[in-house]
């Protein structure tokens, strides 16, 4: 199945290719709002992800010629994007600049977290968007995840990438995809149940460790 | 099936991925499972608030920068833009 837009992509890439602007320009426009809020998910903080846009967009220029269209635009651009932001990140931290770590982690091979506070929310999604702080603290849940986990929610979730394209843009097996997003999805539960769960009806569930 | 199976199952139930067998033992384990629930639930609510959130807002000064670096480069790479 081809994602919208695929095809109206494929002919404004070819466009481009061939030195038209605006057909790089429409895809700039098309794109540069998702990549933008993609990059500050990823790296949480405005300024770096602005940097990360521009360097993204200045590779794909770069690169275009080069551009091979095995995989949809959209899907190379985006692991672009997340390379970068990916990269500031490690600059950041101090760390050397590796790729995207491959081989599952520890903690992704001892299987997903086991639900510790389990409670209904005390309001719907919508009506929970509608609230002052809650941008805040979905903001402060994403912090607190592994990077490696949040890109791959971030793809998933928030961008609406299939497991395909989401291992495609990331470099990772599909297997891998899976794993790091149930991961990523059980965390965030248990962060936000605590800030939107209703204590009155909090239940227990089988420990597995437990008697 | 066990609470710890269910859980491991969960993204693929949530995606509407699982196999037809798995999904039959998923769905009956969950029908007599209140915790579970609540935990599938929660997961649902998550997965909805984070993807129909409001996306962060791209400054326009930011855009104005972006479109220049990119056109200089344009020039430099592919000729008159």
């Amino acid at each position: 199945m081809t994602p919208p837009g695929v095809d109206e992509d494929a002919a404004l890439v070819r466009q481009a290719k061939a030195g038209d602007y605006a057909a790089f320009e429409a895809l700039m426009a098309k794109y540069e709002r998702r990549m933008y809020g993609l990059t500050v998910g990823i790296l949480q903080q405005r300024e770096d992800a602005e940097d990360a846009v521009q360097r993204t967009f200045l590779s794909v220029v770069e690169h275009l010629k080069g551009f091979r269209e095995e995989a949809a635009f959209r899907t190379w651009l985006t692991r672009i994007a997340t390379n970068h932001a990916l990269e500031i990140l490690r600059k950041r931290r101090g760390l050397p600049t590796v790729p995207f770590e491959e081989s599952p982690s520890a903690d992704d091979e001892a299987g997903p977290p086991f639900p510790e506070f389990v409670a209904g929310w005390r309001e719907n999604p919508e009506r929970l968007a509608t609230r002052a702080e809650t941008a805040a603290l979905m903001d402060k849940a994403l912090a607190e995840l592994d990077e490696k986990h949040r890109a791959v929610f971030l793809l998933r979730d928030v961008q609406g990438f299939s497991v395909a394209e989401t291992s495609s843009a990331l470099g990772i097996t599909e297997g891998n995809v899976k794993v790091r997003l149930l991961r990523a999805r059980l965390k965030l539960r248990e962060r936000l149940t605590r800030d939107f769960g209703d204590p009155a009806t909090r239940v227990d569930l089988g420990h597995p460790h437990g008697p | 099936m066990k609470c710890e199976d269910l859980l491991k199952a969960l993204g693929d139930y949530v995606d509407g991925g699982l196999e037809p067998g798995i999904c039959e033992a998923f769905e009956s384990h969950l029908a007599g499972c209140q915790p579970c629930q609540v935990v599938v639930d929660n997961v649902r609510r998550t997965i909805a608030l984070f993807r129909d959130g409001k996306p962060y807002e791209m400054p326009d000064a930011f855009r104005d920068r972006l479109h220049a670096a990119v056109r200089a480069k344009w020039k430099e790479r592919m000729g008159p833009a």
